[in-house]
């Protein structure tokens, strides 16, 4: 037992050095492989968005708008040039953090470049964003662990029983039913979160309470019971047996063997949480009127702001991936043995 | 009770069940019994409960009552025919990259893993941009959303199976690919896509509801459960059964259908609920 083990020790430490450059590897392979689908997806968003033939400038000036006003408006915004040159010339923009102007801007008068419009609300959602998934994270483990070490008891049911409702609702029915509750019966919070420009949303904490409650109970159900389902798979198995018998206290058994060793998937399970988060929040920022970006998206959508459009999906997208990308690289780096294969 | 419905017997599947066919009556039967038309005012906006309207009015003076009981069938049709959409494409490709040994299988399944690196509603965004907000582009984007999904578990099944005796002798016996694939590989995938069809139902649901709350799907003066909580938002304190009202009938619809998936998942022996409704 001893000798087996040390062996072990000494094997994982020559194997040590190689790994370090594999990871490194691996992790640059990822990257190449996520900008590749960035790519991919930046083709598809610029088809998907000028699928029908009328185009941007007839939104800007309307039905009522002479053929010379079009061909005009056409020329101001880039539209009188062949598709693929117009996708290149985005793509290189895009590349270079300049997201081009705004269909609004031109119907205002003026050229509004998509940046300037977005910044703020870009960083509105992260604050959001980053406050969810900083609850999210040890809610989940806790409410996960709470469930398995009482499987079968009152507790479990209840945590999965609720998690099992809550997770087939849409954001949407999620924060009306939160607004009728503390708004409408109990007049404690606002129901829309308004923030002034030129304000940061944590002035005002308070309109961040709805919005976030709202995400979590989104992303919390999904994520709790993946975090049951890990635990309770970890805690049959022969180590925590043998951790047991050992006598150890429950409690170790619980963190230091359990619990360690249902991390890596439940790292895939926040993942896939804070990319549903992406399209979670789109909802919710319109719901609560939260000047981010995802409100920023749907009424550029409203309105078929073509360009807006494309670039603030380009912007999500890239976080998407990202997201994608950087959980890979943890799950690899808490199991070294997923190194080996084309994890 | 037939085999195919014992999973109504689990305390969960029993309470769906119910629950689910309670929603499905309301939408289907709703309009022949609604007091008033969904479209024309009865009142001012806003009024609380009275016995001519027992929910109360909504932003226009139009009757809650006759508008959710008209409501329903949009969601839950345009949901059903994308997951039956999302099915006809996600077999066919998965059948197809599950059982080819050739370059068809990579090709297939790289496209799906680019359609899935959008987020849902994203993808759903980007379309209505291209195309309008339509019922068709609704059906068709939810469909297109879910067929990767689709196809990459058919096709797992389809690996599985492929390999079996029977699927051997039957390529032995030189039968054509579309009777192996129809005929010996079809019927035992069929519990894969049991214990799958709730969750695509769910979450068919839930995009089509939200797309349709974002004001980005259905138009008024159209009557949907998820536009009525968009529209009535703004007399929370005149009149919150106005929101609350669409809001529950969305909310058991979702998890009903959950519950039933859930249910008939477990009876297959299939654990579909473990990365939730939304993967």
């Amino acid at each position: 037992m001893q000798g087996a083990a040390l062996a072990m020790t000494t094997s994982v430490a020559v194997a040590a050095a190689p790994h370090r450059t594999s990871f490194a590897r691996l992790a640059l392979r990822r990257i190449l492989g996520g900008l590749l689908t960035l790519l991919v997806v930046s083709a598809l968003v610029f088809v998907g968005t000028e699928l029908l033939p009328g185009d941007a400038a007839s939104a800007v000036l309307g039905r009522t708008a002479q053929p010379e006003q079009l061909a005009e408006m056409r020329e101001l915004m880039g539209l009188d040039r062949p598709a693929v040159e117009r996708y290149f010339d985005w793509l290189g923009s895009v590349l270079v953090g300049d997201l081009g102007n705004s269909a609004a801007g031109y119907a205002a008068g003026a050229e509004e470049a998509i940046w300037d419009d977005i910044r703020s609300p870009l960083w509105n959602t992260v604050i959001l964003a980053a406050i969810v998934v900083a609850l999210m994270i040890p809610l989940s483990l806790l409410l996960g662990v709470v469930a398995a070490t009482g499987v079968g008891r009152l507790r479990d049911h209840a945590i999965s029983l609720g998690s099992l409702a809550v997770v087939s609702l849409p954001e949407f029915i999620i924060g009306s039913l939160l607004i009728v509750v503390f708004f409408s019966w109990l007049d404690m919070l606002p129901p829309v979160s308004l923030v002034p420009p030129g304000t940061s949303p944590l002035e005002r904490p308070e309109i961040l309470v709805l919005p976030t409650l709202t995400l979590l109970g989104a992303t919390l159900a999904g994520s709790t019971r993946m975090v049951r389902a890990g635990m309770l798979e970890s805690l049959r198995s022969d180590y925590v047996q043998m951790a047991r018998l050992n006598g150890l206290p429950e409690r170790m058994v619980v963190l230091r063997y359990g619990l360690r060793n249902a991390l890596a998937p439940a790292v895939q399970v926040f993942a896939q949480n804070i990319q549903y988060l992406i399209g979670g929040i789109i909802v919710v920022e319109y719901l609560f009127n939260y000047p981010g970006i995802g409100k920023e998206l749907v009424d550029a959508v409203a309105i078929r702001d073509v360009r807006a459009v494309q670039s603030i999906a380009i912007v999500i997208a890239a976080v998407y991936i990202a997201v994608n990308i950087v959980a890979d690289l943890v799950v690899v780096a808490l199991v070294p043995r997923l190194r080996s294969g084309r994890a | 009770m037939p085999e195919a419905l014992r999973f109504a017997r689990s305390g969960t599947g029993a309470v769906g069940v119910a629950v689910l066919v309670f929603v499905l009556l309301v939408a289907l039967f709703g309009p022949f019994v609604a007091p008033h038309s969904p479209a024309r005012p009865i009142g001012i906006p806003y009024e609380g409960p009275s016995a001519e309207a027992l929910l109360g009015t909504d932003f226009l003076g139009r009757d809650v009552l006759s508008r959710v009981l008209w409501g329903g069938r949009s969601v839950i049709a345009l949901a059903g025919l994308s997951v039956l959409l999302a099915y006809a494409g996600g077999l066919a490709v998965g059948l197809a990259a599950g059982y080819s040994r050739g370059l068809l299988d990579p090709i297939l399944m790289r496209s799906a893993d680019v359609l899935l690196s959008l987020p849902a509603l994203l993808f759903l965004l980007v379309l209505v941009t291209g195309l309008g907000s339509s019922r068709t582009v609704l059906v068709v984007g939810v469909a297109l959303i879910q067929m990767p999904l689709v196809a990459r578990i058919i096709r797992s099944a389809t690996q599985t199976q492929s390999v079996r005796g029977f699927v051997e002798a039957a390529a032995a016996r030189g039968e054509r690919t579309s009777a192996i694939l129809g005929r010996e590989l079809l019927p035992n995938i069929v519990p894969t896509i049991a214990a799958d069809v709730g969750l695509r139902l769910t979450y068919a649901i839930i995009l089509v509801a939200s797309v349709n709350f974002l004001g980005l799907g259905l138009q008024p003066p159209d009557a949907d459960w998820g536009l009525m909580v968009s529209e009535n938002r703004s007399g929370l304190n005149l009149n919150p059964l106005a929101v609350l009202a669409p809001v529950t009938m969305i909310a058991l619809l979702t998890i009903a259908v959950n519950m039933v998936g859930d249910a008939v998942a477990r009876q297959q022996g299939v654990s579909a609920i473990e990365v939730g409704a939304r993967t």
